[in-house]
């Protein structure tokens, strides 16, 4: 599916509304593709009304919301996979956790494996969603 | 008073000893290079974020430099958060034991502190109250610090990091990550007029920044100019005149807000050229004074956390045996002591 931005956060609602925990979601695509922005209206379609911040530099950050914990990784910096070990996941990811992961494949091998990848390019001003399974929210 | 101090809270592992007599003894931060003595001579390859093996070499070249024994401390300092909580427990656990071990007293430090006190052990340094600019790869944000451990934030991202975005930016431009640096030099050569980049959220009120949609600005101009040889150059300019503006603009809100005539600004991006001659010439115009850390203490460093620990061990502060280690811990909330994560 092709979106404009506003069109990118209704999808990020639908499937907020949609999933159930556990549930990791890989994103995918190149750098200002749109992963963190779509990161973002999911976290607000799920009640978080504070900042959502880049998890670029941090690797991570952790949203505790009223029903369920979210714990969104952006793993572009690290080198190996085994660097994941340093990030303290198994305290963070439970039964009631959201994974949001920004470039799975830098951690492949030591991540869970996803419940959805969204693939996301580049088309003009607009965005190509492409999700895997192949169900639209 | 003679204090260690160490961070681990993300990449970096540091280590200093700071005296409250005679200034900072020694710093250190990892590098391959200075510890293959400490190893033997056998380096191995060790992980980023790894401070689990190259912390103790660096306590031991720290206190080497300084000519003292551990017997000598007479307190530890040590980052207890922000940050990644892996990396925070490896600095938390070693400071708080070795201060144990010593009997002597161990503090808890918070980070973004460390950050905003750095300016402070240069000479001259600036005095309470003052309004400090933060700017690094993971954070920018606005603070106002009235003394020691009050400090309100003014404002902050609400995406990405200053820092990030010169990072990421330069990326786009084919540069290798993480390029800023190499970014600013390539805006040296370049016509900053020639592509016009947005000032984002200076056209409504308010401390705070935006600086996500930056990239795919350059990313637009690129894929339309990439054929033409100066354009690289001419968007870098035109990107870090952006910045730096956007974050002038916001400086000059923050100053006016609370009357304060000092500004210091601290983090990784405050090294940069252009930023620190904008707000220089920001200061003379409006009659502020403008304070930054030597280069190598814009980003994380031992030296910060020892100076903050120091001053607030010699305010009576001290902490009790547990371990302190946490990944969120709002600037604000400094005064309570932070608990394990």
């Amino acid at each position: 599916m092709r979106v404009d931005e506003s069109q990118m956060c209704a999808v990020a609602a639908q499937l907020a509304s949609k999933i159930t925990m556990p549930f990791v979601l890989y994103l995918q695509g190149d750098l200002g593709a749109g992963k963190t922005t779509f990161a973002r209206a999911l976290l607000r379609a799920l009640g978080h009304s504070g900042t959502v911040k880049s998890p670029t530099y941090g690797l991570l950050e952790f949203y505790e919301l009223p029903a369920m914990s979210v714990l969104h990784l952006d793993l572009y910096r690290i080198e190996h996979p085994e660097e994941i070990e340093y990030l303290g996941l198994d305290d963070l990811f439970n039964d009631n956790t959201l994974m949001i992961v920004e470039w799975p494949e830098k951690g492949a091998g030591a991540l869970p494996p996803s419940d959805m990848v969204i693939r996301f390019t580049h088309q003009g001003t607009l965005r190509e969603l492409e999700f895997t399974p192949p169900r639209v929210p | 008073m003679k204090v260690l101090g160490i961070e681990t809270s993300c990449d970096e592992t540091g280590v200093a000893v700071y005296d409250s007599e005679h200034g900072l003894l020694a710093h250190a931060l990892y590098s391959q290079v200075e510890l293959h003595a400490e190893y033997g001579g056998v380096v191995p390859e060790l992980a980023s974020r790894d401070h689990v093996r190259k912390l103790l070499p660096l306590i031991d070249q720290c206190l080497g430099e300084s000519g003292l024994t551990r017997d000598a401390i007479d307190g530890v300092a040590y980052t207890a958060g922000p940050g990644l909580i892996g990396a925070l427990l490896v600095g938390a656990a070693a400071g708080r034991s070795l201060a144990m071990a010593l009997d002597i007293p161990a503090i808890a430090v918070h980070h973004m502190e460390g950050h905003l006190l750095a300016p402070m052990l240069e000479e001259n340094p600036p005095a309470f109250p003052f309004v400090a600019l933060l700017v690094s790869g993971g954070h920018t944000m606005l603070v106002e610090v009235r003394e020691l451990g009050d400090y309100t934030l003014l404002g902050e991202t609400l995406d990405d990091a200053a820092g990030e975005a010169f990072d990421k930016t330069a990326k786009l431009l084919g540069l290798p990550y993480p390029g800023g640096p190499a970014l600013a030099r390539l805006a040296e050569r370049g016509d900053a007029g020639r592509f016009a980049f947005p000032r984002p959220m200076t056209d409504r009120p308010g401390l705070e920044f935006s600086f996500s949609g930056l990239k795919t600005h350059t990313r637009n101009l690129w894929l339309e100019h990439n054929e033409d040889q100066s354009a690289r150059a001419d968007i870098a300019a035109g990107f870090q005149k952006a910045v730096t503006e956007t974050l002038a603009i916001k400086c000059r809100r923050a100053m006016q807000q609370t009357g304060s005539g000092q500004l210091i600004i601290s983090g990784g991006v405050g090294a940069n050229i252009a930023l620190r001659e904008k707000l220089t010439a920001e200061g003379e115009k409006h009659g502020w004074n403008v304070s930054y850390p030597r280069l190598e203490f814009c980003t994380d460093n031992g030296a910060m956390i020892a100076f903050a620990g120091c001053k607030h061990l010699l305010a009576g502060e001290r902490q009790d045996l547990e371990i302190s280690a946490r990944a969120r811990w709002p600037l604000d909330q400094l005064v309570s002591a932070p608990r394990l994560a």
